[in-house]
């Protein structure tokens, strides 16, 4: 549980939580998220942030009660993923179902930041994740891009390889080659 | 004016389930590995059960700007086979011979080879050398003599 290395690198978390007992109410629900942050710190701090749109819990008068990371199952089979998330964006607030295909669900989230950073210029704070679910009937996945790299007998070149240059040599005797 | 022309389809090598890729960086630099399935345009999932020990590379996700597409294919390599298939038809498909025999790890071999002599060995291989080089000029000389006459 004392994990506060930041590895830069997404970690799907179990977080469990309640309200402290009160007289009333001796016995609280129990409120179990799963959460994708780098740590368990904003693993923890996202709980609260969206226990308290959901429910009249808050942090001060709440408690943690469990926390652990939840492990990919298979991190070496390719899956296909749904994922589906609220974003707000500089000017309202939308919903959106994207999919990616990658190894776990980590990946696949992570995926999902950098895409929406790079297509909306939007941040980790702006982005809400609903779901995640893994797309087993490929049947099922909706969205072109993903819809190709499933096709039958798929196969590609890579016709224009720049290789990576000796960034302390200014000039080459010989022009490079891309063929390779 | 000729009015067909002769048109060949270009050879790449292309990037398929069941092709081997030789890893250029990376942990597993110096492996062989064959193509299971394409994650995506960037990215392949590669196996290489070779018997061999310094070729073998487990299964694991590689980016294609690390590798290198060779020749060799194992063919009709089904999508996501497992390591014990894929070991199966790597064997079938007689991929560490072909690669022993291919000119690339012949002289991958000899550059590495070359890399780990003693400053006496170096010092060996350019009298060697000479002495080759010298037997070509003289069969070139007797050539060029025999053409004059």
């Amino acid at each position: 549980m004392a994990d506060h290395v930041d590895t830069g690198l997404l970690k799907e978390y179990q977080v469990i939580g309640r309200h402290l007992p009160t007289e009333q109410n001796p016995t609280p629900k129990l409120y179990r998220m799963r959460i994708f942050a780098k740590n368990t710190v904003v693993a923890k701090s996202r709980f609260w942030y969206f226990l308290m749109k959901l429910r009249k819990v808050k942090k001060s008068t709440g408690e943690i009660v469990g926390l652990n990371v939840i492990s990919e199952k298979r991190p070496l089979k390719v899956k296909n993923f749904g994922i589906w998330i609220r974003y707000d964006s500089r000017s309202g607030t939308h919903n959106m179902y994207k999919e990616y295909r990658e190894m776990s669900r980590t990946e696949a989230v992570e995926a999902l930041y950098q895409d929406m950073a790079a297509q909306h210029r939007a941040r980790f704070r702006s982005i809400h994740i609903l779901k995640v679910v893994e797309i087993e009937n490929q049947n099922q996945v909706k969205r072109p891009y993903i819809k190709q790299l499933i096709t039958k007998n798929l196969s590609f070149p890579l016709p224009h390889r720049v290789a990576r240059t000796n960034k302390a040599k200014l000039f080459a005797a010989n022009r490079p080659s891309t063929f390779a | 004016m000729a009015a067909n022309a002769d048109i060949k389809p270009a050879g790449w090598k292309l990037v398929e389930v069941g092709r081997v890729v030789y890893i250029r960086s990376g942990p597993f630099e110096g492996k062989l590995a064959a193509i299971v399935e394409i994650v995506d345009p960037s990215r392949v999932l590669v196996d290489g059960p070779s018997k061999n020990e310094a070729t073998r590379c487990p299964r694991t996700p590689i980016a294609l700007s690390a590798v290198s597409l060779t020749a060799m294919i194992i063919p009709k390599l089904p999508k996501a086979a497992g390591t014990t298939p894929v070991a199966k038809a790597w064997e079938k498909a007689d991929i560490d011979k072909q690669w022993a025999e291919s000119s690339w790890a012949k002289k991958r071999e000899q550059q590495q080879r070359r890399r780990n002599l003693t400053d006496f060995e170096r010092f060996k291989v350019m009298r060697l050398k000479k002495q080759a080089n010298f037997e070509t000029q003289k069969a070139f000389a007797k050539i060029r003599a025999s053409a004059k006459a």
